[in-house]
């Protein structure tokens, strides 16, 4: 995705990534790439975003394309390894599943970095986000089955916060 | 081979959405029967699609689509509501 | 060639279906069974859907892409509902099984 950073355009295009994302749900849902579909569905990518201003009140830049191109392809591996564990442990007998409730401490402090960081804990192997503390410092998981908790805990914040905090760390 | 493989995975599906009934009836508890329904209506969607593949017509999509949409907006409603004893603030 | 390749990814995704499923009525606590259907339910209706893209963009004319919204949707969202029910059971103390490590 584009991340232009002329604040010329502000006034025009207050959300380009929420115009970006308009443009293309619009063309999917009508499976088309005629050029009719093309203007209006840019023509309401335009509108959309400036109707619906005041319900968007941060800006969202991603600054670094890279880093979120390289974390998507990660995430999509490990959801189909992910798959294959938990199916494993499901069609396995009960009782040698050991689950687990821990405590994550966040570092990301984005909350849309947290809310991406929960979704992804949610489809990858064995745990599910449960809860986010008051003060959005610690996020509670459940697991399925929980080995080893340091380890786990480890994991997670080397594999999936590590690249989150550097997407957000500049807003 | 193609129209086999639907079959089985129609006969799958179908004892899937089965299990998920069971679950929906015998609960035990209110958050069991909120996982149920989301897991129906996300099966529904696969045996439409399934069965869109079957027909050879793309019709049914948009019925996957619509279900998928207010599926989850059904799962927030009833998980807001336990959560606050309302939905609407 | 091309069949059989759609039979698979058919099958696979019935499987992940119904392991989610089995998931369901097998394990024994509701916080267990929220693992079956958030990550295997989700993977079967999106292979089951890749298959459904594949077959109409060669049958039909063009490219048929719009399943791919109904994936995206379903992988955004499912985390998102199990957030909720998960938070919803803990705010009224759904009982958690023995075994269950706290902390």
């Amino acid at each position: 995705m584009k991340t232009p950073n002329k604040p010329k355009h502000n006034r025009l295009l207050p959300h380009p990534i929420l115009t970006m994302v308009l443009w293309i749900i619009w063309l999917l849902l009508n499976n088309t790439l005629a050029p009719g579909h093309i203007v209006l569905g840019f023509i309401l990518a335009i509108t959309i975003p400036l109707l619906t201003t005041s319900f968007w009140p941060e800006k969202i830049t991603l600054s670094n394309p890279w880093v979120i191109f390289k974390f998507f392809w990660v995430v999509i591996g490990d959801i189909l390894i992910a798959n294959i564990i938990v199916a494993k442990l499901i069609l396995g007998p009960n009782r040698r599943l050991k689950p687990g409730f821990f405590l994550i401490e966040l570092e990301v402090q984005h909350p849309l970095g947290i809310s991406i960081l929960a979704n992804t804990i949610s489809l990858t192997p064995g745990t599910v986000s449960c809860d986010v503390t008051a003060d959005r410092k610690y996020l509670k998981v459940h697991a399925l089955h929980l080995e080893n908790k340091t380890d786990t805990i480890q994991q997670i914040k080397q594999r999936y916060e590590m690249p989150l905090i550097k997407v957000f760390e500049s807003c | 081979m193609l129209i086999l493989a639907l079959k089985i995975a129609f006969l799958m599906v179908g004892l899937a959405l089965l299990f998920n009934f069971y679950r929906l009836i015998k609960g035990p508890s209110l958050p069991d029967r909120i996982l149920a329904l989301d897991t129906i209506y996300i099966n529904s969607i696969a045996i439409l699609i399934l069965f869109g593949l079957y027909q050879q017509s793309a019709l049914y999509f948009e019925a996957a689509l619509l279900i998928a949409v207010m599926g989850f907006v059904g799962t927030v409603a009833l998980s807001k509501y336990l959560l606050r004893g309302d939905i609407m603030e | 060639m091309l069949e059989n390749i759609l039979a698979i990814f058919i099958l696979i995704g019935a499987f992940f279906t119904l392991v989610g499923s089995i998931g369901l009525i097998k394990l024994p606590d509701f916080y267990m069974r929220l693992h079956g259907p958030t990550k295997a339910t989700t993977l079967g209706v999106g292979s089951i859907l890749v298959a459904s893209a594949i077959y109409f963009s060669q049958s039909d004319s063009g490219i048929s892409a719009h399943e791919v919204l109904v994936t995206l949707f379903l992988f955004i969202t499912a985390p998102i509902s199990a957030h909720l029910m998960a938070k919803a059971a803990l705010h009224i103390q759904t009982p958690q099984s023995q075994k269950t490590q706290q902390k």
